[in-house]
């Protein structure tokens, strides 16, 4: 060994002259490495790749004079983005490319902003200095943003856009989750506005629950929330028997009777089942109320709790008094107090008690608790944070009861526990932790959810966006959501309108839901006379749809106390409703709005006027138009429909004068039933409605 | 130097990846085998990027009658970023297999592949089409399903009654390729923005230039080109496996 060593020194350097050549070459070769390492870069190569691919096309010129080669760089100081990703992702920008299936080549897909102004990272993460896929794409050397996958992309989008975007379903949805299956009941959630995500479900309050249910359907319940109701929000705690027995034992021996509620209610159901589902129906209780049917699709609003087993649940008694009047066990219930007389109330709670599952308490037997049982149930209550989304005397709603989530789309992986198999991404830990919580570590208290893969990934999406980066940006890029106000009503009609839950459906001056007409303007829009009719029966304006406003059996004068309000408060600054007369139009200009109405603008394709021709489906039927609406609002409408209704689907025209002042006068001229001629066909479009509401 | 190395050796790793192959659970055995593989639901639906499908690929495996065959295996494929929950299994009592695919991350057509061993040692080869959304697309089946949807698409749901029965001149639905294929964007630009009867057409076809804007429209044609069947040239690149 030594022998063939220093042979070989003598054979290198044995005398001065070799010695000074091989030193020579060594030198060479190591002058050598850096030019090559950069000859042979990877962006080098790509970008070889794409001139060769540019070659064969016929815009080969164009697209060769817009190359730029060398690494190419976006700076936005502002940002903090520096971002070398076109060096490889050379025809981000070239328009002609959008049929390349090879990446790195194909052109940016369209989207409503500049890659200029905000580069790539900011949307897609990963690590936009780096020269390399590995460390541009992927966490290398600790970076904490590997690319986004394409799936959670719209996450991107909510880091500035706080409202929802017609763009971004996926994100829409899971902030909508967010708040409606109660994760920010134990998470808090501040976002870079400064505001704090609300919940918008409802948890009941358990301080009476002994009124309205047994102690075996709350174990029931408290086992498997979505064996009593599929589209339950309530997630399964994974409880043992004898914790659901305790903490049943507990919610009952704390329940307190509340005063009226039950007392002196005769609860004799009718059983006319005829009679009971006319009268579901003509409440529209399915508005807000689902039903699983037969084939166990789950049918109707998600408002209200599903119905499918309320028999099994609720004491007769109870539901009664809820029927007769619902404010008295929750005063701030999202249901309407229905004035439903005696005979009502008894054939809809005949009704709902038949919706009853004979299997669902079958197994369920409790003995009576002790006192040991009950403090434990109590312990348990506190321990799992019940209190985060119900009421329960005596129990505190705890402060931060799970880890605040503002932040958790930058959470650095360090701080993560991932579970074996699992891709050590955070978008991984996420989703994995919605869909099994309990799997990360003994003793967590995250319950389990039913949510379906599609409604992780929205949810993921929406955590996503949480990040540091929100908070990071420059204020002048936030685009604010749809503020909710805390507009309340005053005086009587105030009070009746909270009665009437009118909220839960409308909106008024940016409070309240969005299932039915914002209500803001209807003073300006309706006329009087109209609006007392329809507190009196409301009949349909829309034949293809199917949540309608119900009949609260109003007394005539909490009707004209709703109206005198709405025909004052709720009127449109820009319309004066007695600046036009309601009826007198010229015969010639309703003649000519006719052939405006079949002629230029088509009305027809989506209006009903006369019903023996007309078939359109979409918009409101105006056969009855002129004794609904003002004649101001009308011309208004046809002016700028979206200057009274942001987002109606009612086309803009770009009117003149004349031509809406002329629709104007023929759609007044509609006044349903006082022309002969139309009393017969009035009849004809209520009963293809009721058609279309069954379908 | 290392970088070099490094890169040689990636090579042949990103080229295994863009022929990626979706291996089979070495466990299945099949028990029986089919004479056709036909789709019994799933094709040509709607995702966006990288997302699920909403409705699963169900395929099913008959015999030379035209029987369903129990325990036939059938393979899934497609090219790299597609997924499958399972990428094989073998035919349940009504000859069917269901899988939920989910959409790689480039926006295009991505073609899969279900296939299942014939009889005589033969592949038996089904393609599927399905369609990944980019952001335009997207926003474009959002206008379509608000504005467009309820006059072009003839299909009622339970949510949605058509009202294309209603109108004297019929709307063309975005899936009649062969008419829209031969529409230029700037048509189809021009009649949404100006409305039917600036091209000739009908009146029901009101103008929505005043309504929406011009990105808006875009994006509607964006996603008119990609409902389009047979596909319009403009529908974005094709990904298949080979």
């Amino acid at each position: 060994m030594k022998e063939t060593l220093t042979s070989l020194w003598q054979k290198l350097f044995g005398d001065s002259v070799r010695a000074f050549g091989v030193v020579s070459v060594i030198f060479l070769v190591s002058i050598a490495i850096a030019p090559a390492k950069n000859f042979f870069s990877e962006w080098r190569h790509y970008q070889q790749g794409y001139l060769r691919m540019i070659r064969n096309r016929s815009d080969a010129n164009t697209l060769q004079r817009h190359f730029q080669g060398g690494i190419q760089q976006v700076w936005l100081p502002d940002l903090g983005v520096v971002d070398r990703c076109t060096s490889c992702h050379v025809g981000l920008k070239e328009a002609s490319l959008t049929d390349v299936a090879t990446q790195p080549y194909r052109k940016h897909p369209v989207i409503p902003h500049n890659l200029d102004q905000f580069a790539c990272t900011i949307c897609h993460r990963g690590q936009g200095a780096a020269t390399t896929v590995a460390e541009a794409h992927n966490s290398t050397l600790a970076w904490e943003q590997p690319i986004l996958p394409a799936k959670y992309m719209e996450s991107s989008c909510g880091q500035c856009h706080r409202g929802q975007l017609a763009g971004t379903p996926v994100l829409n949805q899971g902030r909508a989750l967010l708040t409606r299956y109660g994760c920010v009941h134990c998470h808090t959630i501040k976002t870079s506005d400064g505001s704090v995500m609300k919940p918008t479900d409802d948890p009941p309050s358990l301080e009476h629950i002994a009124d309205k249910t047994s102690r075996e359907w709350i174990y029931a319940w408290l086992k498997d929330p979505q064996a009593y109701a599929a589209s339950a929000t309530m997630p399964n705690f994974k409880l043992s028997d004898d914790d659901a027995r305790d903490i049943s034992a507990f919610l009952i021996a704390n329940s307190t009777p509340i005063a009226g509620d039950n007392a002196g209610v005769s609860a004799k159901p009718s059983s006319d089942p005829a009679a009971g589902t006319s009268l579901y129906g003509e409440s529209f209780c399915a508005s807000c109320h689902a039903v699983q049917n037969a084939a166990g699709n789950i049918v109707g609003g998600d408002v209200g709790p599903e119905l499918t087993r309320i028999g099994s649940k609720v004491k007769p008694e109870w539901l009664h008094a809820w029927l007769r009047n619902p404010r008295v066990y929750d005063p701030g219930t999202g249901m309407p107090h229905y004035r439903f007389n005696d005979g009502q109330v008894a054939t809809l709670s005949g009704f709902l008690l038949g919706k009853a599952d004979s299997d669902l308490l079958a197994n369920v037997h409790l003995d009576t608790a002790t006192p040991e049982q009950i403090g434990h149930g109590k312990r348990l209550v506190s321990d799992y944070g019940c209190a985060s989304c119900h009421e329960i005397a005596g129990i505190k709603k705890p402060e931060n009861f799970a880890p605040e989530l503002s932040r958790i789309g930058s959470k650095p992986i360090t701080q993560l526990i991932f579970l074996p198999g699992m891709r050590h991404a955070l978008p991984d830990y996420i989703a994995g932790k919605i869909k099994n919580p309990r799997t990360f570590a003994p003793g967590l208290k995250m319950p389990q959810y039913a949510f379906t893969p599609a409604q992780i990934d929205s949810l993921t999406t929406a955590l996503l966006s949480l990040n540091e980066r929100s908070f990071g940006l420059p204020s002048s890029l936030m685009v604010p959501g749809r503020a909710e106000t805390d507009y309340q009503p005053a005086a009587k009609a105030g009070k009746l309108m909270t009665d009437l839950a009118c909220f839960s459906c409308h909106r008024i001056n940016g409070h309240g839901s969005d299932m039915a007409p914002d209500l803001s303007w209807e003073g300006s829009s309706v006329q009087r006379e109209w609006l007392v009719q329809f507190f009196k029966n409301p009949g349909t304006l829309r034949p293809a749809l199917i949540r309608r406003m119900p009949r609260f059996n109003l007394t005539d004068s909490e009707i004209s106390e709703l109206t005198d309000y709405i025909m004052t408060a709720y009127q449109n600054p820009a319309v004066d409703r007695d600046s036009m007369p309601l009826s007198g139009y010229s015969q010639g200009e309703v003649e000519l709005g006719k052939q405006l109405f079949y002629g230029k603008y088509s009305c027809q394709g989506c209006h009903i006027v006369d019903t023996k021709t007309d078939k359109g489906y979409i918009g409101p039927t105006l056969t009855h138009v002129g004794s609904r609406l003002t004649a101001a609002w009308i011309y208004q409408w046809m002016k700028n429909p979206q200057s009274l209704r942001p987002g109606t689907i009612e086309p803009n025209r770009a009117m003149s004068d004349e031509d809406a002042s002329a629709l104007t006068a023929f759609l007044m001229s509609q006044k349903g039933g006082e022309k002969s001629t139309r009393v017969a066909q009035a009849a004809k479009p209520a009963g293809r409605a009721s058609e279309v509401a069954k379908r | 130097m290392k970088t070099y190395l490094a890169f040689l050796l990636g090579l042949p790793l990103l080229t295994s990846a863009c022929s990626h192959e979706t291996k089979s659970a070495p466990t299945l055995k099949p028990t029986a085998f089919g004479a056709a593989i036909v789709e019994s639901s799933g094709g040509k639906q709607f995702a966006q990027t990288g997302s699920l499908l909403p409705q699963p690929v169900v395929v099913q495996v008959n015999d030379d009658q035209g029987n369903a065959v129990t325990g036939a295996l059938v393979e899934f494929a497609a090219p790299a970023g597609v997924t499958f929950d399972p990428a094989a299994a073998l035919t349940d009592s009504s000859g069917q297999v269901t899988t939920s695919v989910s959409l790689g991350g480039m926006a295009g057509r991505y073609q899969i592949t279900a296939s299942t061993p014939g009889k005589s040692n033969k592949r038996l080869e089904l393609k599927l089409e399905e369609l990944a959304l980019g952001y335009q697309q997207t926003l474009g089946l959002r206008l379509n399903e608000q504005y467009c949807d309820r006059c072009h698409n003839p299909e009622s749901t339970v949510e949605r009654v058509s009202n294309y029965d209603n109108l004297e001149v019929k709307p063309h639905p975005f899936t009649e390729g062969d008419t829209l294929n031969k529409m230029s964007d700037a048509d189809l630009l021009a009649i949404i923005t100006n409305g039917g009867p600036a091209q000739q057409k009908s009146a029901l076809m009101p103008a929505w230039g005043n309504t929406l804007s011009k990105s808006d429209i875009q994006a509607l044609i964006s996603y008119i080109r990609a409902a389009s069947d047979p596909p319009s040239r403009n529908a974005g690149p094709m990904y298949s496996r080979n």
